[in-house]
């Protein structure tokens, strides 16, 4: 850039710069218009520019000696009226477009001060389309026109400024560079206050456009391949083809370019070309032609044929053709530097290739469009959808013009409803940042309002569920012509498989299969499978714990759905709305699915959770979706009247984790809070009467019921950090869920009540709730305190006198395990439960060094959990 | 430290005028500041710009300080873009 600009006088800068700060002013007290006021001075305009249409063609044809008198107005005309029909609705200043369902507004920003550049080829239409388009989005235009176009751009651009600034635009909206040199737009193109270069022209300004650093939309040079195809409307075509190309002489670089014509039909459109009046060259004026048009130097097309008539290029090519010749046809054998005919051709000169299937065609135009026409216009005259999509699939160009004129189709809003323009968009493919037909938008930046919104939230619970004392009863309901009770041999012998089966109507065909394991995997679920089908099964009856009930809602996927894959299934997700897995919806086997649960923890009845054990891999496989959900529960006292006294306390603590994890989930709604409020208080309640006096009927009905409440809450507000330690402490050192969950609880209150060292994202929430939510629940218990810092210790305190009271370990040292074994397990550890999904929902996102830290507060015990820090926050603390 | 300060409304009917002639004497006369009301201005056109760069010039060589008050937001925009608003204190 130094180089070039070096040769700039300090006179010639002072100039340059004196026309940046009228712009720069401009464009700044133009932020200031509203929508009425551009819209009245845009219109005032355009009739400015629809008057002067054909003053300013013949200025435009007087200067350059380029196109026709008549196309030239019309192209002025469309540049006015047309490009005024497509902004006149459009909202270019404050709000322009509102999405309120979800919660955007898009609001328009000025650019500023655009430097623009116009071609030769299209020098007034181009500046009328550019100010129209400059004021409507209140943007300051400095113009570097075409040297040789310089006069009719500059008058072009006085009549619109002289519009503009009567119906009141700012003084020095538009300027227009005086005797622009190469330097000048050097200079310019690197100005700090030019906002954007819109560069209209030949390739070497729009790459020094794009070279510059600056935002810059730059427009450049085409070559559009056309296949006429066999099933096309041959005299559409031919007359549609020949209307484009002649336009202003073909200086549109749309036009039309090299014709691929199918073999069948190839000498029927010749002579229609011909009777139309164009001249078919024979081989020795096509290679004359070529020559003469062509540089052989460079490959393009001389600028001396540009714009000029048939007749004139024939003459000067030694070519006999009659004066009114509208096109010279030129037969080509192929595409490339050896057939100079195949590059792009900005007069009236097209090429046609004789192509001998479908194939051919599109490779030939392939190859044309790679010669110089990427990204810009193809057009295909065909009625055989099948072609016109392949041949879009396989052409790069921004419009891709079906059955009309490629010229005027590109220039959208005649021949169809693409956006009206002036400068075409070539894609990255022409070395430009859009394939759009450049409009209004491009000249705003747009600016995204985003407004907060919440997900839409669900509380999805089993259709039916039977509970107090004898509720399995309730079977009798549920008319089946084949059940499997899927259980586990223990609860055989004990007799609560008898109790089911006397309450399953009689005559209803039941198997019972026994699943061995405490944990399932697939073989046992194909085992169970494979049972189904063979008894043509449509009840399952999963009579059990946690293990049983899981493995029986796996049966009913693969029975159902016998193709899922469950390790796909089990993909991780963050958002159940935006899971890459789906869960099958088609069923070649519906059958109906009971959980009657026979401990009064995992509330495995009611989820939407199965977990399955890769035995080959050594790993735990969970699966979530609503539809592994039972269709019913059944939550009868009976099964559990027996349980040992230490799975009472295990199962019952994981109930309280559950509720607690829900309660302060990021999940959490008031649907679930009441759920997970009242399970609290009835573990609270009857757990210790349930663990001192197993016979407690009350008790144990209410704990059987607490867990069920729990589930409720949990399977819609999820868990928390409390699980992910526990599952990563419980599969190392083998200890049971509940009693992991047990250790770690006190501490993880704890840790959640204080200031996050980071928060969650959760815009369901407006603020971090945790320690209110459990001070709350500390209230609800009637623990006393006055601050929420002071009912959070209460609550801490209560949970550590609970887990007391039913004699569970207070810390893992208690357990046995060292401190050696356990400080060399705590990468894994820490790794592990930062691995777990349970911790995404809680209210506090963990940071490894708290995982450890809270590991280590498990691991000695009582005392403030070492990543906690009990303070009472200022900030307004409110739940949605 | 005593402030000789001076203070003026500017008309919104007569802008360029108030800001070209008046505050410019008022300039002369500002003993170290110079206070240009713009509460009731809606809105500057590209010759109120070319004035006010001419007062702030004025008032650097004559040391006195120009605080412009009531300048809306849209206006005060305008100053921001051309780089104007750093030459003047704005109070209100």
């Amino acid at each position: 850039m130094a180089e070039n600009v070096s040769s700039l006088s300090d006179d010639r800068i002072a100039y340059l710069e004196g026309l940046v700060r009228q712009g720069k002013t401009a464009a700044a007290v133009f932020t200031q218009y509203t929508q009425q006021d551009v819209d009245r001075i845009v219109k005032a305009m355009v009739l400015a520019g629809l008057d002067q249409a054909q003053y300013l063609a013949r200025l435009a044809i007087e200067e350059t000696r380029l196109g026709v008198l008549e196309d030239k107005a019309i192209k002025n005309m469309v540049a006015t009226e047309f490009v005024y029909n497509y902004v006149r609705d459009k909202r270019t200043v404050g709000a322009i477009r509102e999405f309120p369902e979800r919660g955007l507004v898009e609001v328009a920003e000025p650019i500023g001060l655009i430097f623009s550049l116009t071609p030769v080829t299209n020098p007034t239409s181009t500046v009328l389309f550019k100010c129209i388009m400059a004021i409507k989005t209140r943007n300051a235009v400095l113009f570097g026109p075409h040297p040789k176009a310089w006069h009719c751009c500059q008058e072009a651009i006085r009549i619109m400024y002289e519009a503009a600034v009567r119906h009141g635009a700012p003084e020095g909206v538009f300027t227009c560079l005086e005797a622009p040199t190469l330097p000048d737009n050097t200079y310019l193109m690197h100005h700090e206050e030019i906002g954007l270069i819109d560069a209209t022209g030949g390739p070497g300004a729009v790459k020094a456009a794009y070279s510059s650093g600056k935002p810059a939309l730059g427009v450049g040079p085409g070559n559009t391949p056309v296949y006429l195809e066999k099933t096309a409307h041959l005299d559409m075509a031919v007359v549609d083809i020949i209307t484009s190309k002649t336009f202003d002489n073909g200086t549109i670089c749309a036009s039309e370019q090299t014709v691929v014509i199918d073999e069948g039909i190839y000498d029927t459109v010749l002579k229609k070309f011909a009777d139309l009046g164009s001249h078919i060259c024979d081989g020795k004026e096509t290679d004359l032609l070529g020559r003469t048009v062509i540089d052989p130097e460079t490959g393009f097309m001389r600028p001396m044929a540009i714009g000029q008539t048939a007749a004139d290029i024939a003459r000067v090519t030694g070519i006999r053709v009659k004066p009114e010749t509208k096109l010279l046809i030129a037969p080509i054998q192929g595409v490339g530097r050896e057939h100079p005919l195949s590059a792009e051709k900005l007069f009236p000169v097209l090429s046609v290739y004789c192509a001998k299937s479908v194939e051919e065609a599109l490779r030939v135009c392939v190859d044309v469009n790679h010669a110089g026409g990427l990204g810009h216009t193809a057009v295909i005259f065909s009625r055989n959808d099948e072609i016109i999509q392949k041949f879009s699939e396989v052409i790069n160009a921004g419009r891709i013009i079906v059955n009309s004129p490629g010229s005027i189709g590109a220039l959208g809003g005649i021949y169809n409803d693409m956006v009206p323009t002036f400068s075409f968009g070539c894609g990255t493919g022409g070395g430009n940042s859009t394939t759009d037909n450049v409009n209004v938008y491009h000249y705003l930046n747009i600016k995204r309002v985003a407004r907060r919104t919440q997900a839409h939230m669900w509380f999805r619970v089993p259709n039916q569920i039977y509970f107090n004392l004898n509720s399995v009863e309730n079977l009798r309901h549920f008319p089946s012509r084949s059940t499997i009770i899927v259980t586990n041999p223990l609860l055989e012998q004990m007799g609560h498989v008898d109790l089911v089966r006397r309450a399953i109507p009689p005559q209803t065909p039941v198997r019972v299969l026994a699943i061995a394991d405490a944990e399932p995997d697939a073989r046992v679920v194909m085992q169970g499978v494979e049972a189904l089908n063979l008894n043509c099964a449509d009840q399952i009856i999963a009579l059990g714990g946690g293990s049983v009930i899981d493995a029986a809602k796996i049966m009913k996927l693969k029975y159902e759905s016998p193709e899922a894959d469950l390790e796909e299934l089990a993909a991780p997700f963050l958002d159940i709305r935006k899971r890459v897995v789906q869960y099958p919806t088609e069923k070649i086997n519906h059958v109906r699915l009971i959980a009657i649960s026979t401990t009064s923890g995992t509330g495995s009845e009611v989820t939407p959770f199965a977990v399955l054990i890769d035995k080959e891999r050594g790993r735990k496989v969970t699966l979530a979706d609503y539809s592994l959900s039972p269709d019913v529960a059944i939550v009868d006292p009976q099964f559990v009247m027996s349980m040992p006294k230490g799975l009472t306390a295990d199962t019952g603590i994981d109930c309280l984790t559950h509720a607690l994890e829900a309660g302060v989930s990021i999940h959490a709604s008031p649907y679930t809070d009441s759920n997970a409020m009242q399970a609290v208080r009835l573990v609270f309640k009857y757990l210790p009467i349930a663990y001192e006096n197993p016979q407690d009927e009350e008790a144990r009905s209410m704990m059987h019921n607490a867990a069920c409440i729990a589930a409720l809450a949990f399977s819609n507000a999820s868990v928390g950090v409390n699980h992910a330690l526990a599952h990563a402490f419980g599969a190392r050192f083998g200890v049971s869920h509940g009693r992991a969950n047990a250790l770690m609880l006190p501490h993880v209150i704890a840790y959640n009540a204080a200031v996050p060292t980071k928060f969650m994202p959760s815009p369901n929430q407006r603020a971090y709730i945790a320690h209110k939510k459990y001070a709350a629940i500390s209230d609800l218990l009637g623990l006393g305190g006055e601050t929420v810092a002071e009912k959070v210790k209460n609550l801490v305190a209560a949970t550590e006198q609970l887990l007391d009271r039913l004699a569970i370990p207070r810390s893992i040292a208690d357990m046995g395990i060292s401190e050696e074994e356990f400080e060399r397990t705590m990468p894994d550890l820490a790794k592990i439960a930062f691995d777990d999904p349970s911790w995404r929902s809680n209210p506090r996102m963990p940071l490894v060094s708290e995982l450890v830290g809270l590991f280590w507060s498990a691991y000695r015990g009582r005392g403030p959990a070492q990543a906690a820090c009990m303070c009472e926050p200022t900030t307004a603390m409110e739940l949605v | 430290m005593t402030t000789n300060a001076v203070w003026m409304k500017v008309d919104p009917e007569r802008v360029l005028y108030a800001l070209q002639h008046e505050a410019a004497e008022k300039v002369k006369s500002a003993g170290s500041e110079l206070v240009l009301d713009f509460s009731s201005v809606p809105r500057i056109d590209p010759g109120a710009v070319k004035a006010l760069e001419e007062v702030a010039r004025l008032a650097a060589d004559q040391s006195v300080k120009v605080v412009l008050c009531g300048v809306n937001v849209d206006i005060y925009r305008v100053l921001k873009l051309v780089k104007l608003a750093q030459r003047f204190e704005f109070l209100g």
